[in-house]
């Protein structure tokens, strides 16, 4: 008897273990939906994350966010403005036709055009020309060694579909009907969506024409269901209802984890959380000092600096899931160095005595603008930032309103302090000061304007010698860390929930590939 | 109506910016002030305001900013969801809230009616957020019999798309429905317990008694039957109070009704959406008021009469 049992323990156990891995349905939940299939439409997280799975781009990230080769193989910059790709063979998209270099020419002008939400992102590119059917010219605006990051955010549609069901533009806002293009896909990528209820049910099925390997993962079919409410969420997962979440909240994690049958993993996200100040202003709008703008002072900024304890912030309000920085950009991105990012230590005796020096012994009063629906705990963290700089006497009024109002209000320079977040989809230190940095930058909402960090920022856009141009994002942020016209609070970390048999790695981008999962 | 509108309108100002949300971060401030210019949304108030009630006149309500399709298909997907949750909600909290008040009103100092009442204050106290949490997690994580989420398989049946017809459409409208009606639940016990002691102290109902007539005839015929009324001017009223709890309901079950899409619309300030949710709404109650008024002169006789009289 005995012996019958153990035999029939192992049979199952085999059983168990190389039972046949090939039909695998994984269900796969988050906050939102993709707004839209149309690719070029938004340029916004969950929108690409869905696109990803079923369009493809010239060049892409690989699981380490590495640049690697997609649907061209190779290229090569001809002159410095030049850049000739060479296509896959054998690529063809879900309705059977084959890519040809006339679809990238296309894609690429489409993204490029009318309300298409990706043309700031390339706008360097002025010519696109599909030079044989496999091999496309690209052409920008001066050098620009970063066009490889930008190609790895447009999705290359085919142009035969897009014509005939009429939409050869990106939809726009003024359109009365919603187009072809936003409601169904059409892509060369390792999934098709079969059925789309928009914010109920996307249904993902394996396409089996793909190119790729298909034996790196064993997903037949995704089903995306959006689950807006955090609770609500958790609970599908841990009653089994969805099989991954790529958002699972920080307070949320140690039941998932302690839940037989579940698993979290977390990774440092690419995105740094910091104060703003507004040193550019002679006077500030929310003060009590009238006549000259103590953020314009570097001590100021540094005394508040050392006034805020990120560990603290880490262990009580991020419940351990943050990396404190000091840095306004995060590991990855080119330039940024450990040393850098090391924080300057918490000490409020020093920040009161570098208040004094100031000539503000007794601190002042100012406005913190924070947004409450934005970034992990944001209202939670201006909250426990307010307790801190009080006990080094300046009183700090909270402001915190929905993104909507937040950002609205920063980008009609109506803030004097502010929490702001920056993610960088390209990986490189170009893309954080154009925007931050710069004189007049579009979000340079502190007035920071240094010349010589202009002249750098201008280079790095154009030199193509890469150690030089790494010596000049170098030197900028010498320049930078040594003003501190921000306050770095923290590298935000993300995690992703799922049962103990779904395999997803993770990723920095929050994005999952779904062409590596594996479901045992 | 045209003053729910008017109020809303005016209040889209001060939501917030729908450019923000509808392009990247990248973009120019120049290109905002394209797209908030082509949206119509540098015009004065007023003008907006005229523009919204001559296309809304036309049924027309715009393209939504933020999923890029026309607002009237959106409502048109999601409403079968919402008015099958709150006609379910709304049966079940009349016909348990009108057996269970009758109950406990003719029962006043049973243990049963105690009980019914005590476990009644949890539903009038608790949030709906909290109780359909509490469910949740009760029957779908820990007994694990009743989905989490959503509205299991609908059928399509071209004009309205129902999970009636199907055993996973109906498991998952039990626990959002039950959450639902549960507030509405308890406010007609509380009310048809308290009319029926009232009504039971009468002296029809005295000499009824007297005159031997059964006691479920007395209860339920004579004393119930006047008791209902001002259970339907409140029972009315709360169908509509069901329609706008039902957004939180909703969010929490993931259900794709209207509720829902609202609350993901004042997220993104989709104000297309907004305006014609709450147009929609203010519609909603002017004719669950009309229905009520007419049920009156159906169940109320006087009325009747009175209007007889006077036309003579």
């Amino acid at each position: 008897m005995l012996k019958f049992i153990k035999a029939m323990v192992l049979t199952l156990l085999f059983v168990g273990f190389v039972s046949p891995v090939y039909s695998a349905t994984i269900k796969w939940s988050m906050p939102g939906d993709s707004l839209t299939l149309d690719p070029h439409a938004q340029n916004e997280g969950p929108t690409h994350m869905v696109s990803r799975q079923v369009y493809e781009s010239l060049v892409t990230r690989g699981l380490d966010m590495s640049i690697e080769a997609q649907l061209a193989t190779s290229w090569e910059a001809t002159d410095p403005e030049t850049w000739v790709f060479t296509l896959r063979d054998g690529v063809v998209f879900s309705d059977g036709k084959a890519l040809r270099a006339s679809d990238v020419e296309f894609s690429i002008n489409r993204a490029l055009s009318g309300a298409s939400d990706m043309i700031e992102l390339i706008e360097s590119i002025t010519s696109v020309k599909a030079l044989s059917p496999n091999t496309v010219e690209i052409k920008t605006e001066g050098p620009n060694p970063i066009l490889l990051n930008q190609l790895s955010q447009i999705f290359i549609m085919s142009e035969g579909w897009s014509k005939k069901n009429g939409c050869e533009l990106p939809q726009d806002f003024n359109a009365e009907e919603a187009t072809h293009c936003s409601s169904n896909a059409n892509g060369t990528g390792p999934f098709k969506i079969t059925l789309r209820e928009q914010d109920t049910r996307t249904v993902f099925e394996r396409n089996e024409s793909w190119w790729g390997d298909q034996s790196q993962h064993n997903i037949d079919k995704i089903e995306l269901l959006p689950i807006n409410n955090d609770a609500t969420r958790v609970a599908a997962l841990l009653s089994g209802d969805i099989d991954f979440t790529n958002f699972t909240p920080a307070q949320d994690i140690a039941r998932i984890s302690g839940s037989a049958g579940h698993k979290v993993e977390s990774t440092p996200q690419a995105r740094t959380i910091f104060f703003g100040m507004d040193q550019g202003s002679d006077e500030l709008r929310s003060s009590n000092i009238k006549g000259a703008n103590p953020l314009k002072d570097k001590r100021v900024r540094l005394a508040m600096y050392h006034a805020l304890d990120m560990d603290a912030i880490k262990d009580k309000v991020m419940r351990g899931l943050s990396e404190p920085a000091g840095m306004i950009t995060f590991p990855g991105v080119q330039g940024y160095t450990k040393e850098l990012d090391a924080r300057l230590p918490y000490d409020p005796e020093k920040s009161k005595q570098l208040l004094a020096e100031a000539g503000y012994p007794d601190g002042f009063e100012i406005t913190l603008d924070c947004p409450n629906n934005r970034y992990i705990n944001d209202e939670a963290i201006c909250v426990a930032a307010v307790g801190m700089l009080a006990k080094i006497g300046i009183t700090v009024n909270l402001d915190a309103q929905p993104k909507s109002i937040h950002f609205k209000d920063l980008q009609n320079d109506l803030s004097d302090f502010y929490m702001l977040g920056w993610g960088v989809p390209t990986f490189d230190s170009h893309y954080v000061y154009s925007f931050l940095l710069t004189t007049g930058g579009s979000w340079n909402k502190v007035g920071y304007s240094d010349a010589r960090v202009d002249e750098l920022v201008g280079t790095m856009l154009t030199e193509t010698n890469l150690d030089k141009r790494n010596a000049n994002i170098a030197e900028a942020w010498a320049i930078v860390q040594d003003n501190m016209p921000y306050l770095p609070l923290h590298h935000q970390v993300i995690s992703w929930g799922s049962k103990s048999n779904v395999d997803v790695p993770i990723r920095t981008n929050n994005e999952p590939l779904f062409r590596h999962a594996m479901v045992n | 109506m045209f003053i729910v509108a008017f109020v809303a309108f005016s209040l889209f100002n001060y939501v917030g910016d729908p450019v923000h949300n509808m392009v990247g971060q990248e973009a120019s401030t120049e290109k905002r002030e394209e797209i908030r210019e082509k949206l119509g949304l540098n015009d004065p108030v007023h003008t907006q305001f005229l523009r919204f009630i001559g296309n809304a006149v036309k049924g027309e309500f715009g393209l939504s900013y933020q999923l890029k399709r026309p607002v009237s298909d959106l409502i048109a997907e999601r409403l079968p969801a919402t008015l099958e949750l709150v006609f379910i909600s709304a049966l079940i909290a009349i016909v348990s809230g009108v057996v269970l008040g009758v109950y406990t009103g003719i029962n006043r100092d049973g243990f049963l009616s105690n009980i019914i009442l005590i476990l009644s204050l949890f539903g009038v106290s608790l949030p709906t957020f909290v109780i359909g949490i509490l469910f949740i997690y009760l029957f779908s994580v820990i007994l694990g019999i009743l989905p989490s989420f959503g509205r299991g398989e609908v059928v399509d049946l071209g004009f309205w798309n129902t999970g009636f017809l199907t055993l996973s459409g109906i498991k998952a409208i039990i626990l959002p429905s039950i959450t639902l009606s549960l507030f509405q639940m308890t406010y007609i016990i509380r009310l048809v317990r308290a009319e029926m002691m009232e009504i039971l102290q009468t002296d029809y109902i005295k000499f009824a008694r007297a005159r031997g007539i059964e006691k479920n005839a007395i209860n339920f015929k004579h004393a119930l039957k006047n008791g209902l009324i001002p259970v339907i001017t409140i029972t009315g009223i709360n169908v509509g109070t069901l329609i706008a709890f039902s957004i939180i309901t909703e969010t929490v079950f993931q259900w794709p009704g209207m509720g829902f899409l609202f609350i993901n619309a004042v997220h993104f300030v989709d104000i297309p959406i907004m305006s014609a949710y709450l147009i929609m709404v203010a519609f909603i109650f002017v004719m669950i008021n009309f229905i009520v008024d007419i049920t009156y002169y159906i169940i109320d006789p006087r009325i009747r009469i009175k209007e007889e009289v006077s036309s003579e």
